[in-house]
């Protein structure tokens, strides 16, 4: 009985004023080993040396410029415009009997098909330039109505298809910068669907109807496809146009780089009254498949594996190497208080392999990036915040994967097996999820529950739900956000670095 | 049981320096390692703790650094449990094996570490370089260490502290002649010092000129815990052998003055209980031919087999009749 009251009295002294000195002790061990300098040293060189081959290997010199919308982002701008110039004020409607897709199923064979953002409507837009300022209202394919501008901004109006019995009517008002979009089944009764101050329109703006057909996803692909859609009771009404419509394809004049699929292109037919219309493309923010030179951040920071692997062996090793010499037992006779030990070291390793990894993400970012634009790479922009975020985060990722790699070891007191153990962990998720022929679900899924999910803290490109596109980790997407990404790594790192704390202080030295 | 164990024994040393470690009882699997171990480490003597490989010696050591746990049992530092030490290596300094290095780091900041751990600086490191005579290789890499030098580092380790209690594993081995006449001088030395100072070994030899006190283990236990002196007493017990052709005459003659005499080889005989020089008179004055008459005197080595000999008999009674 006395004595447990001691030996408690004992602990929390030893509580209060201990761990300064471990911390201290274990810095002292894990600098005067040359090896494990070197290592931290080669993590951040191999950062470095990735984004210069990366930015170097790359060359995009002579390729048509990346359309780039009003918020400098890269973007989607190609589709079949009918239209003319207005000045002032004004309105324009029109009615939607019919949009019908078709995708092709081999080479000429085209079939109709299911686009859910084939797109037909009215649109006001600064001129036929890729890129430039527009706010439009529409009928899409699966998507009911909807009011977008500026690229990204998406809002959703009436469900429903549209056919010759139940035809949907749009509406478009101009109010100087401000557009308001309506959408009506019978044109007595409109329903406002949203409003868009649109800046930069300019004194004569294109106004008109337009039809865009966005790539279908075609099992782990995408294939071209093209839209038609009928419109009748075309009216301007206010402003000042000269009533010729003019029918043009915005974007590549050739079909093929325009989209179409082989043996189509983009047309208008009919009277004023009835106007029938053939489209391609889409008007749409930049993703991944639609801009597969685009380079990312992520891309320029492919040493993180590499880094990875270093620190991975450093970490494994700076408790592993202990259990070998069966030095351990010189360090826990001198800090019996054995979980202090191991929260020491892991302080120590968190803290070093972050130091080294901001520091070549740090290099390795703004040279990488330097170098692939130097060759004409467009790179997928990213806000200061973001870079921020992607460089601490690879460095915290590569910390927290040398603490994993600490805590495994300390549980299976083997230097081989701790690393193979947390590589095939970490390393393995990234190296599949990287194979163009994994199944987006596979991918998704090793990208929520491995370690590997922290590799989400690298992402810059954003998904959007107006766009059809194959959002996996293969192209840069993440199922989880950057830091809920981290997060998971950084929960394997807590539990098994738990679980080897109660495992070393119950054990035998 | 246990808690009831552990209070008596705190109570019983509470401040005392040395170790007291106290019935330990310790199972690997089915092999039973210790099988109450008991023994004390006073300050100011060498105590020896021998016995034969597998006997104890090493798990018992790591017992009191709190690096292995037992079964049952207490071992205490100045009466406290090691793992309750605050700077546990300024209350006990050891050397479990000297083998325990990273090889790419020098002597120096292998003692450089474990300074920091303990709040001590490198001034002291400096000075336990000094004083185990390494100061020409510390800053070499310990992996190009001599076997010699890796023990000079890790008494130098041990020394770190300046700890009241001393405890090395198996000191002697794989030293020279030369190391072997160092470490004994030195251990002499620190216990001259006041130190109390535990050493193992499974020869005899290596520790009969150090220590001054012999602990002998045997499958898990102290079958023997006493002074040199005492051991070698108890052992030898205080018989004479007599070598005479006239056997059956000098029995007789010794058998009729009272003597415990028994026929212990063709021409010898022993006699229990009586000093040579009484026996020798007695022999004389009775015309009896004799050509020695000797007292018996037992070597440690006779006394380390004739322990180990009966721990491998496994004689409940041994520790009993041979201690104190």
């Amino acid at each position: 009985m006395i004595s447990v009251v001691t030996s408690r009295r004992a602990g929390q002294r030893v509580g209060r004023d201990g761990f300064l000195e471990v911390l201290h002790a274990e810095w002292t061990k894990f600098r005067t080993v040359r090896g494990r300098l070197i290592g931290m040293v080669v993590a951040a060189m191999l950062l470095l040396l990735f984004a210069v081959l990366t930015g170097v290997s790359s060359h995009q010199k002579g390729a048509p410029p990346v359309p780039i919308g009003p918020g400098s982002e890269p973007v989607t701008d190609s589709f079949y415009f009918v239209h003319q110039p207005v000045s002032d004020n004004g309105s324009i409607t029109v009615s939607v009997s019919a949009l019908k897709s078709s995708i092709p199923k081999g080479p000429g064979d085209l079939r109709p098909g299911l686009v859910p953002w084939a797109k037909a409507g009215l649109i006001i837009k600064q001129s036929t330039r890729q890129g430039s300022p527009y706010a439009a209202i529409m009928v899409t394919g699966a998507h009911g109505v909807r009011m977008q501008d500026a690229y990204v901004n998406d809002t959703a109006g009436p469900p429903g298809l549209v056919s010759g019995e139940s035809p949907r009517r749009l509406r478009l008002d101009r109010s100087g910068d401000m557009i308001t979009g309506y959408a009506s089944a019978d044109g007595a009764h409109w329903t406002k669907v949203g409003t868009a101050r649109v800046s930069g329109l300019g004194p004569t703006p294109q106004i008109g109807v337009f039809v865009a057909s966005p790539p279908a996803l075609d099992g782990m692909g995408t294939a071209g496809s093209v839209s038609t859609a009928v419109f009748a009771d075309l009216r301007v009404q206010g402003g000042r146009a000269d009533g010729r419509w003019t029918g043009d394809q915005v974007g590549p004049r050739s079909p093929t780089f325009a989209g179409y699929p082989d043996g189509t292109s983009g047309s208008v037919t009919g009277s004023d009254g009835r106007l029938t219309v053939t489209g391609a493309g889409d008007i749409a923010p930049a993703v991944r498949e639609t801009l597969p030179t685009g380079g990312t951040l992520r891309e320029i920071l492919t040493g993180t594996f590499a880094a990875l692997i270093a620190v991975i062996v450093v970490g494994a090793l700076f408790i592993t190497a202990e259990y070998r010499t069966k030095m351990i037992r010189l360090t826990l006779a001198a800090n019996p208080r054995r979980s202090r030990v191991l929260v020491a070291k892991a302080t120590v390793l968190w803290a070093v392999t972050f130091a080294a990894g901001l520091v070549g993400a740090v290099l390795a970012a703004p040279l990488g990036e330097r170098l692939a634009r130097s060759n004409g790479v467009h790179l997928f922009p990213v806000s200061s915040l973001t870079e921020l975020r992607v460089v601490c985060g690879t460095a915290a990722l590569l910390a927290t994967a040398a603490v994993l790699a600490l805590s495994v070891g300390a549980i299976v007191r083997h230097s081989a097996g701790a690393v193979t153990t947390v590589l095939v962990a970490i390393v393995l998720p990234y190296i599949l999820t990287a194979l163009p022929f994994m199944p987006a679900s596979a991918a998704n899924w090793l990208a929520r529950v491995t370690p590997g999910a922290a590799f989400a803290v690298q992402q810059t490109l954003v998904d959007y739900d107006q766009v059809a596109s194959h959002y996996t980790p293969y192209n840069g997407y993440y199922p989880l956000a950057p830091w809920a990404g981290f997060a998971v790594l950084a929960a394997y790192a807590v539990v098994c670095l738990a679980a080897a704390a109660v495992l070393l202080d119950r054990r035998d030295a | 049981m246990l808690r009831r164990t552990v209070g008596m024994s705190s109570l019983r040393t509470a401040g005392a320096p040395g170790i007291v470690v106290a019935g330990l009882r310790k199972r690997y699997g089915t092999a039973l390692a210790l099988d109450g171990m008991s023994f004390t480490v006073r300050p100011g003597v060498v105590t020896g703790l021998v016995g034969p490989n597998g006997a104890g010696k090493s798990t018992t050591m790591r017992v009191i650094l709190g690096l292995d746990a037992v079964d049952e049992g207490t071992a205490l530092i100045g009466g406290k449990p090691y793992r309750g030490l605050r700077h546990p290596l300024k209350h006990v300094g050891s050397l479990l094996d000297a083998a325990a290095l990273h090889a790419g780091r020098s002597g120096r900041d292998h003692l450089l570490w474990l300074a920091h751990s303990q709040g001590l600086d490198a001034r002291r490191v400096e000075q336990v370089i000094e004083q185990v005579g390494l100061t020409p290789a510390a800053r070499r890499k310990a992996g190009g260490y001599s076997l010699g030098m890796r023990q000079r580092l890790g008494i130098a380790a041990a020394l770190l502290g300046d700890p009241p209690i001393i405890m090395l594993d198996e000191p002697f081995n794989g030293m020279d002649p030369d190391g072997i006449v160092w470490m004994r001088g030195f251990l002499r030395s620190l216990a001259a010092q006041g130190r109390a100072v535990l050493v193992s070994s499974h020869l005899m030899s290596e520790v009969q000129d150090t220590a001054d006190h012999l602990v002998v283990v045997g499958r898990g236990k102290a079958i023997a815990d006493a002074g040199v002196a005492d051991l070698i007493a108890a052992v030898s017990g205080d018989r004479v052998t007599v070598r005479t052709a006239a056997g059956a005459h000098a029995m007789r003659v010794l058998v009729r003055a009272g003597a415990t005499v028994a026929a212990t080889g063709r021409d010898t005989i022993t006699v229990s209980g009586w000093p040579a020089d009484r026996i020798a008179t007695l022999l004389s004055q009775n015309a009896v031919p004799f050509s020695e008459v000797s007292a018996h005197r037992a070597s440690l080595e006779d006394v380390y087999l004739e322990l180990t000999r009966e721990a491998v008999e496994f004689r409940a009674a041994t520790h009993t009749e041979v201690s104190r």
